[in-house]
């Protein structure tokens, strides 16, 4: 992952680059950080702060969109352009941006009610448009903003002020409905582990395409500690699997764990003591069939939070809708006309003298 | 004469009656091809030079089940050698294809009016699928009527036994059949239709002579047969000198937007979700990407709307087409676009409602929900086409308010003129005014340390409108969103006086646009009427005609008709006060007069119908003549 040369890769090689350097403080707006002291938003605005600058793009060509929620207030502190839009809309306000605008690094953030709930039409056909865009989405398993209800990402049974005895649906797994959804790139990473969101954000940036990335995101307030097993120091290496490409799927504190394919097709999590080496999986971003992907990404459990895997699952290449409009736009100017005058005459016009 | 129109050619066998306008109804089953024929003798019609309007009707199903009374699908057409403003409220003639389309028709012929009747489909069966318990050709139902009984498939298919077509594909070509005939009775050229079906199946061959000899064999069928002992003719219409093409509204809708995009230097960024009868536009405009113009077909109504905003965001004219259900849908995102202040247009072409309504049917039953519509104090401004043709400068206005006064901008259009069509006069691009973005470049700002920045929401004086600043433009990065802005500076702002100025502002603004709005002038020849009649829309065309009967008739109206209908013209309270009565008819239960009554306190009555259908004259005679009366009873009344 770290041999990415974002500057020159497909997804921005249109947008204006600057020889000036940049740091994080370029990038920190002058409004006052409004997040309950805390919350899990804070250090990913720092690490999109921290990373921004690494792109070498000229700040007037990034522009953040955002939906509403706690997470949605993101824009506001970026020192680029920024769009704080209505909810759950942002990827379809985003589209339009990017298809009519090479020349932007376009950003979306986003909640799990935001993306999921309320917007999850416009999710799931921005990702299989794969729009140039990068998405992260903010999952703190409850709606924030509204004061804590229970959201789709929220564990079944979760009691929250609008289910006093327990949410009753099914959540949702916004990695396994991005790779259903045909997406690109999917990746997953955690607020409180910098290097390794700054390294997933690395590589969603030179995605061309649309690039999801699920933030496991703490809100201290409305559902402390939500994703704390895979925090926890004593816990979290037998907890994370995390993806590499190229590499054997083994994890755990002793490196005791490996992800394997069953002879009746399921993957699934087994003691390393018990297949031999070439049993274990080899993680590919890259495969074009998103079947693997989708399997790790059902190895999480919702509640316990074991065999949670981060990193990228999915980075595939496929050209992007807003390059092939404007292929199709080029390929128009060329050969279609070009002249209203005469398309407002038509073919049956008559003249009166 | 004018040498550019074609001349038909003249029969020496029989006589030419000349007459000043007809109107013709062809009516059949959906599959029996009348839109296009009606297409084709319109195009004709068109190149003759006769002023002209048409009403295509056709049902919501693709195709109902073949001759029933759901499956009817008609087109009218008014021709003259004067100026006319309607489709026709009755017709002269009416082509029946089959039994259904005669029993959903023949109420409307013109007594003494001519029936052309395909006698090959009126089986015991196709009567019955309609409820005719006998055939209305073998009792006296019809006696009214100029009956031509003619069996158009059965002639067809015997005129095309040496061609290479299946039987099934030879009676598909009846209705080129009954265009030929009718091209004959109307003394209308045939080149044009020629050519039509040569390049519409120039990939097959065996098809395309068939049609032509179907078509050939109608025209002859009419110079043979004894039943047409005469055919007609309908001189050109006089009309101002310029170059002119028939023309529909959603297609003239659609070259306004590509015209206001070249006017302004905009690139045209559409985002839609099809629905009718709005899908034409997207359809359009999806031909024309060397032309500037970007289409995206979105996943539902809020995302085309939201990429148009978007796209409006980096500096596109973004627009969003859809009728009244998808507006439902667009609402808050319309809200959204007011608070960010950037141009955006709305085009509603409106249908018939609530819910799903009446697809394929007219209405002007979304004035309230585009004027008030949205959550909060939203204005909107709001424009009409009032004519097919028209639809084209409605729209290169509505972008202009749009981009001029930041300000998403709706455009009112409706089933009857996206379908509908007339002689337009085609512009002349360089008469256009240029519209100018303005967009802002440099800091507008001094901060207490002397900082020069940039402030989203610092107004112009004059139109209030806020400077537009796109992504891509260095120093002027800045953040702006739904949540109220402060007064100038554009930040977040909850300060109870700074929301009440805000929320007056966005008004103001909206109410700055009626300084560029020309004045309306009222249409009173007499200059005595005591009644004005006002509309807006697509009633203008049956108001005026009405207007013209009445004055026709020894008496005095007005009429005035709106464009702008948020906001109003300056001077329309003045003009509604000075008259007696005013009238205001429209395809809703009263949407309009509810808002004059509430903005000028005027007693102003309505005139509604929600049928589906553009007003007849006849009956907009009859709602004027009775207040006429009314008012002619009182005149001697002691006050
Ligand atoms: C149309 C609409 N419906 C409801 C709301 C209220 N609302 C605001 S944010 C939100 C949920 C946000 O949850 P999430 O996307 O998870 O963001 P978080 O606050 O947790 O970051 C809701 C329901 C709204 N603003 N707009
Ligand atoms: S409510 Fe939760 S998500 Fe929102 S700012 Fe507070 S801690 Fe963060
Ligand atoms: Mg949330």
């Amino acid at each position: 992952m770290t041999d990415i040369d974002t500057g020159s890769s497909p997804a921005l090689t249109l947008v204006p680059h600057t020889d000036q350097k940049q740091t994080a403080k370029d990038f920190k707006s002058d409004q006052e950080v409004r997040w309950c002291p805390g919350c899990g938003d804070y250090a990913i605005l720092a690490a999109v702060q921290g990373f921004l600058p690494e792109l070498g793009l000229r700040r007037e060509n990034i522009t953040f969109v955002s939906g509403i929620g706690c997470s949605s207030r993101f824009p506001y502190y970026m020192n680029t352009y920024g769009l704080h839009s209505i909810h759950g809309r942002a990827p379809a306000i985003a589209t339009g941006l990017a298809v009519s605008r090479p020349d932007l690094s376009v950003w979306v953030v986003t909640g799990d009610g935001d993306a999921l709930s309320i917007g999850g039409n416009h999710l799931i056909h921005a990702l299989r448009r794969n729009v140039n865009i990068n998405i992260l989405l903010f999952n703190n398993r409850i709606y924030g903003l509204t004061k804590g209800q229970y959201s789709p990402t929220s564990e079944t049974g979760k009691i929250t002020k609008s289910t006093p005895m327990g949410s009753l649906d099914y959540s949702f797994n916004p990695v396994s409905v991005a790779l259903g959804a045909e997406a690109t790139f999917v990746g997953r990473t955690i607020d409180s582990d910098r290097a390794h969101l700054t390294s997933v954000l690395r590589a969603a940036a030179a995605h061309e395409g649309t690039s999801l990335v699920e933030i496991y995101q703490n809100c201290n307030i409305f559902n402390d500690d939500a994703w704390e097993a895979l925090k926890d120091r004593d816990s979290s290496d037998d907890m994370l699997i995390r993806l590499e490409h190229g590499q054997p799927i083994v994890f755990g504190s002793g490196q005791d764990k490996a992800v394997v394919r069953q002879d009746d097709g399921h993957v699934a999590v087994v003691d390393i003591s018990e297949v031999s080496a070439d049993r274990i999986l080899i993680h590919d971003a890259h495969a074009d069939d998103p079947g693997l992907a989708f399997a790790l990404s059902r190895l999480s459990d919702p509640h316990s939070l074991a065999d949670t895997p981060i990193g990228i699952f999915r980075d595939v290449q496929r050209t992007s809708y807003d390059r092939l409009v404007r292929e199709q736009s080029q390929a128009a100017a060329k050969t279609g006309s070009a002249d209203l005058a005469s398309l407002l005459h038509g073919t049956d016009s008559w003249t009166v003298i | 004469m004018n040498p550019a129109v074609p001349q038909p050619t003249p029969t020496a066998a029989k006589g030419t009656i000349p007459l000043a306008q007809v109107v013709i109804r062809l009516a059949g089953d959906s599959g029996d091809g009348m839109q296009l024929t009606g297409d084709r003798f319109t195009a004709e019609t068109a190149g003759l030079g006769n002023d002209l309007s048409t009403l295509p009707d056709f049902p919501a199903e693709i195709r109902a089940p073949a001759g029933t009374l759901p499956g009817v699908s008609a087109f009218q057409l008014h021709f003259a050698d004067h100026d006319i403003m309607t489709p026709g409220d009755r017709p002269d003639v009416l082509v029946a294809m089959n039994p259904a389309a005669l029993r959903a028709n023949v109420d409307a012929l013109r007594p003494g009016g001519d029936l052309l009747i395909n006698t090959d489909e009126f089986t015991k069966r196709n009567l019955s699928k309609v409820g005719y318990v006998d055939s209305p050709l073998d009792d006296e139902s019809l006696n009214a009527y100029s009956v031509h009984l003619v069996p158009l498939t059965s002639m067809t298919v015997t005129a095309l036994a040496d061609f290479n077509v299946s039987k099934k594909e030879a009676e598909r070509a009846k209705n080129m059949f009954a265009l030929g005939l009718l091209c004959w009775l109307y003394s209308r050229p045939t080149e044009g239709t020629m050519s039509f079906l040569r390049s519409k199946f120039g990939t097959k061959p065996e098809i395309m002579a068939a049609n032509v000899a179907a078509f050939e064999a109608g025209w002859s069928f009419g110079e043979t047969t004894e039943d047409f002992a005469v055919r007609y003719e309908v001189k050109p219409a006089p009309m101002g000198p310029g170059t002119y093409r028939n023309i529909a509204g959603n297609l003239a809708l659609s070259y306004g937007l590509i015209a206001a995009g070249q006017q302004s230097g905009l690139p045209i960024f559409l985002g839609s979700y099809p629905i009718t009868p709005a899908s034409d536009i997207l359809h359009e405009l999806s031909k024309h990407k060397a032309l500037g113009v970007t289409t995206f077909q979105a996943e539902d109504e809020i995302a085309g709307i939201g990429a148009a905003l978007g796209a409006s965001y980096g500096g596109a004219l973004g627009i969003t087409s859809t009728s009244g259900p998808g507006v439902a849908l667009k609402s808050e995102t319309i809200g959204l676009a007011v608070s960010l202040e950037l141009p955006l247009l709305i085009i509603d072409v409106q249908r018939g409602g609530p819910s799903t309504g009446l697809p394929t049917k007219t209405e002007q039953s979304d004035l309230l929900q585009a004027m008030f519509g949205r959550n909060g104090e939203a204005p909107v401004p709001i424009v009409a086409p009032q004519s097919p043709g028209d639809c084209f400068a409605a729209a290169v206005e509505a972008a202009r308010i749009a981009i001029q006064f930041r300000t998403p901008v709706f455009l009112l259009s409706d089933g009857y003129l996206a379908n509908g069509s007339e002689p337009w006069r085609v512009p002349d691009i360089a008469s256009l005014d240029t519209i100018d973005p303005d967009f802002a470049t440099e800091a507008n700002h001094e901060r207490s340390d002397g900082e020069a920045e940039y402030w989203p929401y610092l107004r112009d004086p004059q139109t209030l409108a806020r400077p537009w600043a796109i992504p891509g433009t260095p120093g002027l990065e800045h953040r702006i969103g739904g949540l109220e802005k402060a007064d100038g500076s554009g930040e977040i702002s909850y300060d109870p006086a700074n929301h009440d100025q805000m929320v007056r502002l966005r008004q103001a603004k909206v109410d700055a646009i009626a300084a560029t709005i020309p004045p309306l002038v009222v249409d009173d020849p007499d200059g005595d009427a005591r009644l004005l009649v006002i509309g807006w829309g697509s009633t203008y065309g049956p108001i005026g005609a009405a207007c013209r009967r009445i004055r026709d008739a020894g008496c005095s109206v007005a009429q005035v008709h709106l464009r702008h209908l948020n906001p109003f013209p300056t001077n329309l309270g003045e003009i509604l006060g000075a008259y007696d009565r005013v009238l205001v008819p429209e395809m809703n239960l009263g949407q309009l007069n509810l808002v004059l009554r509430g903005r000028y306190l005027i007693d102003a009555v309505g005139f509604n119908q929600v049928r589906g259908m553009p007003f007849t004259s006849d009956e907009l005679v009859i709602a004027i003549n009775g207040i006429l009366d009314d008012l002619a009873a009182r005149k001697g009344d002691p006050t």
